[in-house]
């Protein structure tokens, strides 16, 4: 084995035992039978025509500037040529709204916060009190941050939020708040006592029963009316309500889901040790229970993820708002609705993706845990 | 405390004392304090409400239901004009959504279907394919696709006159999707009428064969008699009616089609984007509920002498129904609501009429409390016979 030509040989007998393995994988996956070579050559041919047709529109017939606000070059290629001058001329006004342009570093940074905070909640060696910490100073920062009016930096009210910040806020702070909402709601539900179970069971069953939609609208023209006249709320304060008040609904469910899947042994095993009902719920129940559901926990968190995207309804400016605001406003960026969409897609996508990817990691490990 | 049961309470003290650490008690006063609490937030709400309507002039009530709604509507499926009733406006809202929910049920249940199945092919590249679309479609929001879906239709369709015309009677361009439909005939509705008689013969059929084989053990091809049944009488008639073929076509009169069925931009729009989202999710469900059954089963019941047909009917089927059932109706239900999108649209659903309605007349709180009541009794009903479902279906535990 000490000389070359032994190692040389034993490369191309692996390469031809790959080879081998590659055409049989192939054989095996694409060409077995008439039939299924017949259905591949047919998808494959469709694919690679659509493959061409997209890559030549979005690559090579783009146009990816124009000087000044002159689009005329993009409308000669309608429907050639992808216009991805609209994004590289907006992008600052699609990812943070009408925030002060000269105080967009901040709205930056919040993103950056953000994606540390989830990154860092992905991963189980943070699994600590020190990540409790970190997402009290992180969320107090973000508001510091966006706000300002501290540290020197100006003021920045509300109603100049948008884009990509507003998104993320009323997602995170949407789920962090409705959590122990939910919770409660949850245990209220399967709880002995009946006046408690009906309040739960009604609340919950009311608000999923009803869309988003009508909770955003009940949140933006109701909601001044149920409070004090002196008491007034901004329309950004109005709509997390409402995303509160739905998430809590539905994060009950996800938990009710763990605390049935909890043996009733457990259940007895705490009374018999004497723990009072808050005590079995807080050290046995609860921590099993969550764990379990955390799978679905972040699938929920991608649905209200994507479901902030209703609050255009309301005119607020989060991300989608944003860029249909750049295609719908300007006269100049008029008609190039699919670019801004795709790109708008895209940031929602990448998103969404790898917290779906890492909720199905989450399970399959919880899946392993369970076998052993 | 609730967690503990009745049976262990302590004998009956001497003397009744109210105390804390009497369970029945402690609940009562749990009980006595959430409710009090819900109940005076309520109070304190509903009070600020009346002061509020009060200093603004508001008038609450339905009243203003039989007033003129002075506004047309783009898709009506009964008689509306802007002289009629918000009554009636509201109605023609509740009859689009339910429209466009159960086309979109229907579509998106076949296209899920056939891509929940596509993710197991053999085929690699079909798998593939369909894991592709999958993952896109439900990573991206709902409002994003509608709002992709409709400059696609809006500003990168032809215009009228340069309508696409895929298949021969379809008319696709910037005003919607033209369609030819079969033209008026006295024999229409007895050709429903004779698909009606061939449903219910089936039914009957088929109580009569299960009946038959319980006392006898002969089994009979239901399957194949009543779908002859329910195919060939509607074809008899339409024979015997002289077999009329003549289509309503769609013309191009001046700016616009005339004839056969226009569905407007906002319809298509919605429905696309419903459909190829909802279908995303039910792909997911259908695949599971394939792969839940194990495949012991189908060993099981081919070593039992079942032949393949009867195996999946009578073994994999059901059992994969348990699992698919219950989500794909919570997926009926999203859909239902998510159809309240339309009015980013702007497709004249009961959300965008009531929207309509409450800026017009004020009223608020009705407005939204009729957008609210329509999607209960929906959901309500739905979730109902879902649950009825699943106790009817679910093992049966100790």
């Amino acid at each position: 084995m000490s000389d070359a030509a032994a190692s040389m040989n034993n490369r191309t007998a692996l390469g031809g035992v790959l080879g081998t393995r590659a055409a049989q994988w192939v054989r095996a996956n694409l060409f077995s039978g008439w039939l299924n070579t017949a259905v591949t050559l047919v998808i494959a041919y469709l694919l690679a025509k659509a493959l061409y047709a997209v890559v030549s529109w979005a690559l090579f017939n783009a146009v990816w500037d124009v000087p000044g606000n002159q689009t005329q070059v993009c409308r000669d290629l309608h429907g050639i040529g992808a216009c991805w001058a609209l994004i590289t001329h907006n992008y600052r006004f699609i990812f943070f709204g009408t925030y002060p342009y000269e105080e967009q570093w901040r709205p930056a940074i919040v993103v950056l916060i953000f994606l540390g905070l989830y990154g860092a909640s992905a991963m189980r060696r943070f699994w600590s009190i020190k990540l409790l910490y970190a997402w009290v100073i992180g969320l107090a920062a973000i508001g510091v941050l966006m706000w300002g009016g501290v540290f020197g930096m100006p003021l920045i009210e509300t109603d100049r939020w948008g884009g990509l910040p507003i998104t993320l806020i009323l997602a995170t702070f949407g789920a962090v708040i409705a959590f122990p909402f939910g919770v409660f709601l949850a245990l209220g539900r399967r709880s002995n006592l009946p006046a408690i179970k009906t309040l739960c069971v009604v609340y919950i069953e009311l608000i999923r029963g009803v869309p988003l939609v009508s909770m955003l609208f009940m949140a933006s023209v109701m909601l001044p009316l149920f409070l004090p006249q002196d008491l007034t709320i901004n329309k950004l304060l109005r709509a997390q309500v409402a995303v509160i008040m739905f998430a809590a609904a539905y994060l009950a469910e996800v938990v009710r889901g763990g605390l049935q899947a909890i043996p009733k042994g457990q259940y007895e095993a705490a009374n018999a040790l004497g723990l009072t009902y808050w005590q079995g719920t807080a050290f046995i129940i609860l921590p099993q229970a969550l764990r379990i559901v955390i799978p679905p926990l972040v699938n929920t968190f991608i649905a209200m993820f994507k479901d902030t995207s209703l609050v255009s309804i309301i005119a607020i400016y989060d991300l989608l708002n944003a860029a249909s605001a750049t295609i719908n406003t300007e006269p100049a960026w008029r008609g190039f609705g699919i670019e801004a969409y795709l790109f708008v897609a895209l940031i929602y996508w990448v998103f969404c993706f790898s917290m779906s990817k890492y909720s199905q990691h989450v399970e399959a490990d919880l899946a392993r845990a369970q076998k052993r | 405390m609730a967690s503990i049961p009745a049976s262990e309470r302590r004998p009956a003290a001497p003397k009744m004392r109210l105390s804390l650490s009497d369970p029945i008690f402690r609940s009562v006063v749990y009980q006595v304090v959430v409710v009090g609490a819900v109940g005076s937030l309520v109070w304190y709400l509903v009070s600020n409400l009346e002061a509020n309507m009060e200093t603004r002039k508001i008038a609450s009530g339905f009243g203003f239901l039989t007033r003129e709604a002075g506004f047309a509507i783009l898709q009506k499926l009964i008689d509306y004009a802007p002289t009629d009733t918000y009554l009636r406006a509201l109605i023609v809202g509740v009859l689009n959504t339910v429209l466009v929910a159960v086309i979109g049920i229907v579509l998106a249940t076949i296209l899920g279907t056939l891509l929940g199945i596509g993710r197991l092919s053999r085929n690699w590249l079909v798998a593939r394919l369909c894991t592709g679309y999958v993952e896109t479609l439900r990573n991206i929001p709902l409002a994003v696709q509608l709002f992709f879906w409709y400059v696609v239709i809006k500003d990168n369709l032809p215009a009228v006159r340069q309508a696409l015309h895929p298949l021969p009677g379809f008319f696709l361009s910037q005003r919607g999707l033209a369609m030819a439909v079969p033209a008026d005939n006295p024999a229409n509705p007895w050709i429903l009428a004779a698909f009606a008689v061939g449903v219910a013969a089936t039914v009957a059929l088929s109580r009569w064969a299960r009946r038959r084989q319980a006392a006898t053990g002969q089994p009979f091809p239901t399957l194949w008699v009543g779908a002859a049944l329910m195919v060939a009488l509607p074809i008899l008639t339409w024979l015997a009616a002289g077999a009329p073929t003549a289509f309503d076509v769609p013309e191009l009169r001046g700016f616009n089609f005339r004839g056969g069925i226009v569905l407007i931009p906002e319809f298509v729009t919605l429905l696309v984007g419903l459909t190829t989202y909802t279908a995303a999710f039910i792909a997911e469900i259908v695949r599971s509920g394939i792969l839940a059954v194990s495949h012991g089963q189908t060993e099981a019941a081919l070593a039992l002498g079942l032949p393949r047909g009867l195996t999946l009917r009578l073994v994999v089927l059901p059992q994969a129904l348990r699992v698919i059932v219950p989500p794909m109706i919570s997926q009926y239900l999203n859909l239902t609501k998510n159809s309240s999108l339309a009015l980013l649209v702007g497709y004249p659903d009961i959300v965008s009429v009531a929207n309509t309605t409450l800026n017009q007349t004020g009223q608020a709180i009705e407005g939204i409390a009729i957008i609210m009541a329509v999607f209960l009794a929906i959901s309500l009903s739905i979730s109902g016979i879902m649950n009825w479902y699943n106790k009817k279906i679910a093992l049966v535990e100790r």
